[in-house]
């Protein structure tokens, strides 16, 4: 072992699990649960990944928690995942994956002392979520302009307003939600622009906006922040076909923050430094790694889940979590290979369901062929 | 069309696009009106009408219908949907004031008796309203339904208040 001292000697788990989000502790849940011995890391002080901001409540069939608030969602499943055992590190940062399945974890806060150790796990499995894009424009690196997810964390997660005049840029999902919340924590959302001719995310979200006064604006862009020490005002505009700014269009609005919301993209490095095969797709949020059908990438005994391996929601991250942790059971002898393909094939089932409809089409689209060219790289492999 | 590219509907797009209540409906009593118009992966509404009143089926995609027959206005789906997207409209409330309840998920919370300014599917404030209920049991998991009473003209118009 390559490993010096200032690093913990090596601690062996059968399955260790990066990210506690809802991924990934639906498969340390479904393997613990068949009796695998598990390990999860999560870089936050609490785990449960997005759903702790979530505190709406969740789309989706009576058989997942429709209605049941993200939040709500996350506490029972950090409570399963205790009732069996689970052992979780906090604070605690995956900063390198490397071969023979070893991970160098990084725990501790910034105003402590930090500890570095090494585990490796039989199975591996990351759920590390996705990260926010940026979008630069004019004066975008002023104080009070921030991804929508960090305005997010401020007012759900830590309780602080990030302003109280606020422009949300972006239509998806995100932005929709998110904006919906600010004017919950007590800020005014002045408007909303969204550079596509139409709104991005779900209507009833856009719709509830709407009804609570947000302007918003489709085929608009912003341009232009200004201010000194903290951004005044923005400045926004009507886009061409061709997504140019069309000019004599500009229109200033006074705001105190910009929140930016303009998609997400999958937090692939770690299988990326691995060496696992990722393939580029718009539709899944960027570089994303292939995987088979019972979730595993290229790197045996790698498994991916979630947003890491293409940007969706939490429904699906949990079934795809649920996937990886029954495929692992099998693979490490818990159950049979029967047990594990009739739970397979009820968690497909539902994932099917979960990307039927005019929205999740091009995403089911998107997860085929991922799948089909795991297919083909491995028979090119053989 | 409005919808995508303002968020929201007209009453005429609605009364196209959904299963909307016919007149002779509105006449018995209260009554959901469901203003779901995307077809997305979801359904707790059709789970939390107890009398069967609101059909989806297979797939989850389908959009909610109403079986107005099967209603009794009761409310219990408005706090339940996700989208937020039911609203009960009730033209029956007096000879010319009718009633409308939407969820209202902020703070403060209106109280009965108070006067506030009603709003339109746009967020443009149409009317003065009187807030008749306000309910929040724990079932309704911190999704408070909110009753305001309204011109009958207005019924159709409303769909929330200027948040206080
Ligand atoms: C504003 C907003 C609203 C949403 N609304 C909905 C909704 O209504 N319905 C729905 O189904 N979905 C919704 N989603 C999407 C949903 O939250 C995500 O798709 C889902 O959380 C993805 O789950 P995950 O487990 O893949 O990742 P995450 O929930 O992002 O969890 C990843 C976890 O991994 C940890 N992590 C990352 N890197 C490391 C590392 N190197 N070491 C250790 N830990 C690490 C992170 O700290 C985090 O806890 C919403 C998302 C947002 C942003
Ligand atoms: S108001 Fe009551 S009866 Fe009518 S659809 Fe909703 S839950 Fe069913
Ligand atoms: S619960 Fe609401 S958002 Fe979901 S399908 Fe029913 S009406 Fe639409």
């Amino acid at each position: 072992m390559a490993w010096e001292s200032g690093v913990q000697f090596m601690i062996k788990k059968e399955v260790v699990v990066i990210g506690g989000g809802p991924s990934g502790m639906a498969a340390a849940i479904e393997a613990a649960k068949r009796g695998a011995e598990v390990l999860v890391i999560d870089a936050n002080e609490k785990a449960g990944g997005q759903l702790f901001k979530q505190i709406h409540k969740f789309f989706g069939s009576s058989e997942h928690g429709a209605g049941v608030r993200g939040i709500d969602i996350g506490r029972d499943l950090l409570k399963e995942a205790e009732e069996l055992g689970v052992e979780v590190w906090l604070n605690s940062v995956a900063i390198g994956l490397f071969a023979e399945k070893q991970i160098a974890v990084e725990t501790g806060t910034d105003d402590a002392e930090k500890i570095v150790r090494v585990v490796e796990g039989e199975k591996i499995v990351i759920a590390c979520g996705a990260s926010e894009n940026v979008v630069r424009f004019q004066g975008w690196t002023l104080p009070g302009i921030m991804g929508a997810g960090a305005a997010q964390t401020m007012i759900n997660a830590n309780r602080v307003l990030p302003g109280k005049k606020i422009l949300m840029v972006g239509s998806g999902n995100v932005g929709l939600i998110v904006s919906y919340q600010l004017m919950q924590a007590g800020a005014d959302v002045v408007a909303l622009v969204e550079a596509a001719p139409n709104i991005g995310g779900y209507v009833v979200h856009a719709s509830k906006i709407a009804r609570a006064g947000v302007p918003i604006y489709t085929r608009h862009t912003v341009l232009e922040a200004r201010g000194e020490g903290r951004v005044k005002e923005a400045v926004i505009c009507e886009v061409d076909g061709k997504w140019q700014p069309v000019p004599g269009t500009e229109k200033v609005i006074e705001v105190d923050a910009i929140a930016i919301a303009a998609g997400l993209k999958p937090l692939a490095e770690l299988a990326i430094m691995n060496g696992c095969k990722t393939k580029f797709d718009p539709i899944l949020g960027g570089w994303a790694p292939l995987h088979d059908e019972n979730m595993e990438s290229s790197c045996s005994g790698i498994y991916v889940v979630g947003d890491v391996t293409g940007v969706e929601e939490a429904n699906t991250a949990l079934e795809e979590g649920r996937l990886a942790g029954v495929a692992i059971a099998a693979a490490l002898g818990k159950i049979t290979a029967e047990e594990a393909e009739t739970e397979k094939k009820k968690i497909w089932d539902r994932l099917d369901g979960l990307r039927s409809g005019p929205h999740g089409e091009a995403r089911m689209k998107a997860k085929d062929r991922q799948l089909a060219d795991f297919r083909q790289l491995s028979a090119a492999e053989i | 069309m409005a919808l995508e590219n303002m968020g929201y509907l007209t009453l005429e797009e609605l009364k196209a696009q959904t299963v909307y209540p016919t007149e002779e409906r509105f006449r018995k009593g209260p009554v959901a009106v469901i203003e779901c118009t995307h077809e997305i992966p979801c359904n707790p509404c059709e789970g939390s009408c107890k009398f069967g009143a609101i059909k989806i089926g297979d797939p989850i995609t389908n959009l909610p219908g109403l079986v107005e027959a099967n209603c009794i206005g009761c409310g219990i789906c408005v706090a339940q949907c996700p989208g937020l997207a039911i609203f009960i409209v009730d033209k029956t409330y007096s000879d010319t004031q009718g009633t409308v309840s939407f969820p209202y998920e902020y703070n403060p919370v209106p109280e009965v008796g108070q006067e506030v300014d009603a709003v339109d599917r746009s967020g443009k404030v149409v009317c003065r309203g009187t807030v008749v209920k306000v309910q929040n049991p724990k079932s309704y998991d911190r999704t408070p339904v909110v009753t305001v009473a309204v011109d009958l003209d207005q019924v159709e118009t409303v769909r929330s208040m200027k948040r206080l």
